[in-house]
């Protein structure tokens, strides 16, 4: 049978891994080269890379980062962050990675997914989702709203509504990042996951809120995601994957036990 | 030289990047005197069936692959190079090389885990390998190891001899089968850790010969 997937993101600004609080604080903790690498080696099911820098002149800097990690990771490589046209799935599919995801281009331009899954193949289109909870209405029935620019702009799109549109566009799989639950480690928002998951035929991984294991084993178990990202907790070390992994096991969710 | 057949079919260099790693020279190509005279060859290919064969055809390596195997050189075929080498596939009724008997199925739907939970398709992620036939490529796979798998559509060769190991998704699928000196992977080993890497490197020493 399928395992679940653990999967650390990490957030890379001007060839450094950052990490931020909903957004905003940003601190640096390492260089994301060594610390794909030994992921990797820690058990990793894929990694995913999340280019939060500022400006696009700068952007050539992560083409390298990823060039760098493609060499030294045999699992599955992602990269988000930026995405806009179907030149710049190229570039990075290029420089070594499997998956692209586009976030906030495919709420303005629905397009990119289509063409870039006829292009690349729906394996290659992860759709970015960032979520808000909202007071449920005539166009958000869900109670959860796209957003976009980190959270500070609502869009007026339902977010189940958005995740299946995407999915007959030829998304191949969800990264459902809750905006309310990120960087608290508080959970993962575990009704939109399952919200998401069940409604969906492609996998969705949850992000955003993972603080302990026991958060981990929910999103994976109530919360119906397919995989789990993951971030502060093993950037400063909280646990190692090889730990949260024999505790799921231990657990009885199917996770990957060799590598 | 191990020759990485080019015909615009996805990711070949990550291919590439792993044989690099495990030391064994090699180079992406759509050369046919190149990859007839390469000492073996691995077939990727990520997408559409329809769109693979008419790109392999219109390079005329269709036939240069066929070739390269009735002279009993090793040829790998990695995910959508495990499913063009049988002899059609339910993809939009594509016929394809027919280089193993048998064809390539779509995952019946609605799809159930033995615990009756509804499974996905496409087939995404890690999931494990039962080896049901002794081969040189595969030595070493121990029972817990896991393989990187996204998929919608499975091989299903014509006869169980040319059936290597098996998945358990719902179903029970061919994951690697093969004949004679040509074995086809539908998992990504490149992608799939050190076991994938393990049965690469046992690929670039294989004879081409069947225990």
């Amino acid at each position: 049978m399928l395992s679940k997937r653990i999967i650390p993101c990490l957030d890379v600004r001007e060839g450094r891994t950052t990490k931020g609080i909903k957004f905003k604080q940003n601190v640096d903790i390492g260089d994301p080269v060594e610390m794909g690498r030994l992921y990797y080696e820690e058990g990793a099911d894929e990694i995913v890379f999340y280019d939060i820098t500022a400006s696009n002149e700068r952007r050539d800097i992560m083409i390298d980062v990823v060039s760098r990690v493609a060499g030294e990771i045999f699992i599955p490589f992602s990269v988000g962050g930026g995405i806009r046209t179907l030149e710049d799935m190229r570039r990075v599919l290029l420089a070594g990675t499997e998956k692209v995801s586009v976030n906030s281009a495919a709420i303005k331009d629905p397009d990119i997914i289509s063409s870039g899954a006829e292009a690349f193949g729906s394996q290659c289109i992860v759709l970015g989702m960032d979520v808000k909870r909202v007071n449920p209405s005539a166009t958000i029935p869900t109670g959860y709203e796209m957003v976009i620019n980190g959270g500070r702009t609502y869009t007026g799109i339902d977010a189940l509504k958005w995740a299946k549109k995407a999915e007959g566009l030829g998304a191949g799989e969800i990264c459902l990042n809750s905006i309310d639950a990120d960087g608290t480690q508080d959970g993962y928002e575990l009704t939109l996951t399952a919200l998401i998951s069940e409604n969906v035929n492609i996998p969705v991984i949850a992000s955003g809120g993972a603080g302990n294991i026991d958060h981990i084993h929910e999103v994976l178990t109530r919360g119906r995601a397919d995989a789990a990202l993951v971030a502060s907790i093993i950037h400063y070390e909280t646990y190692s994957i090889r730990e949260i992994k024999e505790s799921l096991h231990a657990r009885g969710v199917k996770v990957r036990m060799t590598w | 030289m191990i020759a990485i057949i080019d015909y615009k079919a996805g990711n070949l260099k990550s291919v590439e990047r792993a044989l690099n790693r495990l030391g064994f020279p090699c180079g992406i190509t759509h050369d046919k005197k190149e990859i007839l005279s390469s000492e073996r060859i691995v077939f990727p290919g990520v997408g559409a069936a329809g769109k693979a064969i008419d790109d392999l055809r219109h390079l005329g390596l269709d036939l240069v692959l066929r070739q390269a195997i009735e002279a009993g050189k090793p040829v790998l075929g990695i995910c959508l190079g495990a499913q063009i080498i049988l002899d059609k596939s339910e993809e939009n009724n594509t016929p394809c090389l027919g280089l193993i008997r048998g064809e390539v199925k779509l995952f019946p739907s609605p799809l159930v885990s033995a615990e009756g939970e509804r499974l996905k398709i496409p087939h995404m992620g890690w999931n494990g390998l039962n080896v049901i036939r002794r081969h040189p490529v595969l030595e070493g796979v121990m029972p817990s190891d896991e393989f990187y798998f996204v998929h919608s559509y499975y091989p299903m060769p014509a006869s169980d001899q040319f059936v290597i190991g098996t998945t358990e998704y719902g179903i029970g699928i061919p994951s690697v089968i093969g004949n004679r000196n040509l074995i086809a992977t539908q998992f990504h080993l490149e992608k799939s850790g050190v076991p994938g890497l393990r049965i690469l490197k046992n690929f670039c020493d294989w004879d081409g010969q069947t225990c």
